[in-house]
């Protein structure tokens, strides 16, 4: 961050609004301030910006191009619309993380329709639209179709309420886009027909993902339009899309940075064989592959070429086998990011260890998640072999059925580095296979040695003690999921009076009471959400923590025919715009 | 122990007095009170309590008897923990069974086996103290209380009932125990300890809604993705039987199903059918066959008349020529095929089938 900035932030954070203090210590004519804060993107930066004086604040407001809100029901669109006259980009986020995974019931609310009437009114040259976890309709997505002429880039991610009908509306009517990307929403597919509703003069896309839609779509169409759009750099189809499409899409396409191939499963002859291998050796600046559904190691030797310059290869969708994903990275030595099914074993992650030195991220996803059996997936010793021979991983996601505190405690020595680690040892309550004990320690490793770390999810046996580590190490915590863990309140107060930088608390079956939930009080304002579902809380405390905290917003939801004092599901957050007006009758506003 | 508390599972609909007896040879039994510590765990010895002054286990060690008493008792008076295979056989000396029947009630609920050796009493603890009576109270009484927990979705086929007895008498043995709480706020006493007995015994679980944490469609999609993967390795037991079919030259390798034929000729047009690419036009015109490979075999004679000749590696490791022995033999032994350049099976061919046909004719 600029070095002026944070002076003058620093030392006029007493006096963020008096008109005098500042105006003749800052030579600056409006213009140029306005010049220089443009030129600032980060909205944290923004946010801090803003809070210097009346006059920063002003200038920023008027400079600011891209908003992010991270949490929908935190401000309204009226707010917004006041505030900044001048948006170009949107980027919402609506339900509650949890809704990823059913904790959530349908018609919570976080539409999008509201914000677009909004936009319309006072954003008409709104080019990018970003939501996550929103629930928008096919009329919304027409109404978007329509009312911004300029329109360039959509990208839904986990989004629910629409159908293909509204990605026909998108293509018809934005003659000007620049991305469409549908990701893992919960969409009704009606066909493959919206895609060849992209008018013919369609030609500048550069971001197309439909890898997650089901039904197939006109391959000619497709093909045309890959054909047209010059500029197209990420291409990501589904799977209805064969491997001998796949190579005249390339053919096509050879500036590719990122591409989601279709099905990697087909008969082919042996020339189509040489001749997808020719086409993805062609394509020189492939950085991220994905897609490879049901791919084989019969069909995946064609991708060698490319993989000497990927950076990213995401093979979740893709039940490799160790040996396969063996010969994989050892043509991938580039690789800074690999998402993988655990059907690779740990001898598969040994492989990554020894032939991805620059490994930063890796995800290794349950191919089986129900399954018990302790014979598949991964074990303590892949994440231990990955940690061995990738120095600079980071970010882990890891999915696996036994650990061991000892093993944890050397992974992140030998990675230290670690800013998320997303442990999810897949049976509730489980300890350390080796020597009975809870897994406190484990975490205790990671929150003492990674100093950076910022987002932590915890699993397997864990008592208190694990929190009060948490609460005393981790200092730059800003998310953390808490699921079957803790034994007493005490747990989650650690957490809330030791981790200054925590934004985002989500606790799901744990057993923290109303006097956890309230030791958090002033807490929670400086965060953006708390999420406690099967937890011990009940009304009285919600309805207490809601009084206390007017810019708070407490929401209770029960579950069927539980007890009136329960409070099942509490959702937390701090918002300007006060209480939902949009509740459905399951959510009660406290 | 008070008999009255017994009462309370009025909708039980089994002889209290059966219990009791079974309670007490339980307790007998269980002297060194390990196993019953683990029983104890279960959120029903204090919720089923209805006076607070109950749910002061806090103790911080699993060593109370008294808590094991309770544990016993207390445990009878869950409402909706009918089993449906509910063994009514009250006879103390089946008593671990019974005890396991009666006491951890089949419910389509999230089943989670204890353990020991845990801070347990730790989660009691935070189980405890925010509590409300109320609820504790409610899981007491035959209140129209659904005994599904919303947020358990009922198991698979892994997990019918009538597997359970048996798994849990095995966890049992192990000085586990396998918990079946119905209430969610008994969901926060599932931190159990199952090391032991996943590893012997494939224990039955129900699904908890959102675990693992994985999104809908990755879900789905692994779903349909396990199952093709299943059938392409032939890990479904006896329903297929894939084997690798490699061709000399061939770019690639291929895979038959052997349990698709019913005999050599069958596999021999499908090969030929599936290596028709490489033949036909990159092999073409070969010149005569070999003599020595127009043997015998008729086998050979279909594959394309003589350039290739059709091997199979049995189990022993060796490679042996492809129609010498009965279909069925052949299905059981043949470990991998291939498809030998007649020049590369000099060695091999003729001299089986030399030997072959010797041995037919002396026979």
């Amino acid at each position: 961050m600029d070095p002026k900035l944070k002076k003058t932030k620093d030392s006029s954070s007493n006096s963020a609004n008096s008109p005098d203090s500042t105006h003749s210590s800052f030579p600056f004519p409006d213009e140029v301030l306005e010049r220089v804060l443009s030129l600032l993107h980060s909205h944290k930066d923004r946010s801090s910006v803003s809070l210097v004086c009346k006059d920063w604040y002003n200038a920023e407001r008027w400079t600011r191009t891209k908003l992010f809100i991270g949490n929908c029901y935190s401000v309204s669109p009226e707010i917004v619309a006041r505030r900044f006259p001048r948006i170009k980009s949107v980027t919402l986020k609506g339900k509650p993380r949890f809704s990823d995974f059913n904790l959530v019931p349908q018609y919570w609310g976080a539409d999008v329709h509201s914000w677009l009437v909004m936009f319309a009114k006072v954003y008409p040259f709104l080019e990018e639209l970003r939501l996550k976890r929103m629930t928008l309709s096919d009329e919304s997505l027409k109404f978007l179709a329509t009312s911004f002429p300029g329109f360039k880039a959509l990208s839904l991610l986990s989004c629910d309420g629409f159908s293909t009908d509204g990605l026909k509306a998108i293509a018809t009517h934005c003659k000007n886009l620049t991305e469409l990307d549908i990701q893992e929403n919960g969409i009704d597919d009606f066909g493959g027909g919206w895609l060849s509703s992209f008018s013919e003069n369609c030609s500048s896309l550069e971001v197309l993902n439909f890898a997650s839609l089901s039904s197939d779509v006109s391959f000619d169409a497709l093909e045309k339009l890959v054909r047209r759009c010059k500029s197209l750099r990420i291409l990501k189809v589904n799977k209805s899309i064969s491997l001998d499409q796949l190579q005249q899409l390339l053919v096509h396409a050879p500036q590719l940075i990122e591409l989601g191939t279709g099905s990697f499963q087909q008969e082919l002859t042996p020339w189509q064989y040489e001749d997808l291998e020719t086409a993805f050796s062609n394509c020189k600046n492939l950085q991220a592959l994905s897609g490879l559904w049901e791919a084989t190691s019969l069909h995946l030797p064609v991708l060698y070429a490319a993989c000497a310059s990927l950076t990213f290869l995401n093979l979740s969708y893709a039940a490799l086998q160790s040996g396969e994903l063996a010969k994989l990275v050892a043509h991938s030595p580039n690789l800074r990011r690999l998402w993988v099914l655990d059907t690779v074993g740990d001898k598969g992650l040994e492989a990554v260890g020894s032939s991805c030195p620059l490994l930063e991220e890796l995800r290794v996803f349950p191919a089986d998640p129900y399954e018990l059996d302790l014979h598949h997936g991964v074990t303590e010793a892949g994440f231990l072999a990955v940690s061995h021979g990738c120095r600079k991983l980071h970010y882990v996601l890891y999915f696996c059925r036994q650990m061991t505190n000892a093993a944890v405690a050397t992974i992140v020595l030998n990675c230290p580095d670690f800013t998320h680690f997303r442990l999810c040892i897949m049976n509730p309550g489980e300890p350390d296979y080796l020597t009975n004990e809870p897994m406190d320690e484990a975490f205790g490793a990671v929150v003492k040695t990674c100093t950076n770390l910022r987002r932590l999810a915890v699993s397997g046996l864990l008592t208190d003690l694990t929190f009060k580590y948490i609460g005393k190490y981790a200092k730059n915590l800003e998310t953390l999921s808490v699921a079957f863990a803790g034994s007493s309140d005490r747990g989650m107060q650690c957490v809330l009076q030791g981790c200054p930088k925590l934004r985002k608390l989500e606790i799901r079956d744990s057993p923290f009471g109303n006097a956890a939930l309230l030791s958090g009080v002033e807490k929670y304002e400086t965060m953006r959400s708390l999420w406690m579902s099967a937890c011990n809380v009940t009304m009285s405390a919600c309805r207490l923590l809601a009084k206390d905290m007017p810019r708070l917003n407490v929401e209770v939801m029960r579950d069927e025919g539980s007890d009136d004092r329960q409070a099942d599901k509490v959702y937390v957050y701090r918002s300007v715009a006060g209480p939902r007006r949009d509740a459905p009758p399951f959510v009660l506003s406290l | 122990m008070s008999p009255p508390l017994l009462g309370v599972g009025e909708d039980e609909g089994h002889s209290n007095a059966m219990l009791l007896a079974s309670l007490a040879s339980l307790e007998r039994m269980c002297k060194n009170g390990s196993d019953l510590k683990e029983q104890n765990y279960m959120g029903l010895s204090d919720c089923s309590s209805v006076d607070s002054s109950n749910i002061s286990i806090t103790s911080k060690d699993n060593s109370g008897r008294g808590l094991n008493l309770k544990a016993t008792e207390l445990r009878l008076g869950i409402p909706g923990s009918r089993s449906p295979e509910r063994n009514s056989e009250p006879c103390p000396l089946n008593s671990v069974k019974l005890d396991e029947k009666l006491l951890f009630p089949l419910c389509p609920m999230k089943t989670v086996v204890t353990g020991n050796k845990r801070g347990f009493s730790d989660a009691m603890d935070g189980y405890t103290e925010g509590k409300d009576i109320s609820t504790l109270e409610v899981n007491l009484t035959p209140l129209p209380r659904p005994s599904v927990n919303p947020n358990v979705k009922v198991g698979s086929a892994k997990e019918k009932p009538a597997t359970q007895p048996a798994k849990m008498k095995e966890a049992m043995s192990q000085n586990a125990v396998e918990e079946i709480p119905h209430n969610k706020s008994e969901n926060i006493l599932n931190h159990v300890n199952r090391a032991n007995n996943e590893k012997s015994a494939p224990a039955t679980k129900a699904q908890v809604v959102g675990w693992p944490p994985i999104r809908q469609f990755r879900k789905s999609t692994l779903a349909s993705a396990s199952k093709n993967t299943e059938e392409v390795d032939g890990k479904t037991s006896g329903t297929a039987l894939f084997v690798k079919v490699s061709m000399d030259g061939a770019p690639y390798l291929r895979k038959v199903d052997l349990k698709t034929y019913s005999a050599y000729q069958e596999l021999s047009s499908s090969l030929e059918k599936k290596f028709s690419g490489f033949t036909i036009n990159q092999y073409a015109s070969h010149g005569a066959p070999s003599k020595e490979m127009l043997v015998e075999s008729k086998l050979n004679n279909l594959l394309r008349g003589s350039e290739y000749v059709l091997t199979y590696e049995d189990k022993d490791g060796d490679w042996m020529l492809v129609g010498d022995v009965p279909w069925e033999m052949f299905i059981n032994t043949c470990k991998r095929l291939r498809i030998m350049k007649s020049s590369d099976a000099i060695g091999l061919a003729p001299r089986a089938v030399e030997k072959m046909s010797r041995q037919k004719i002396a026979t």
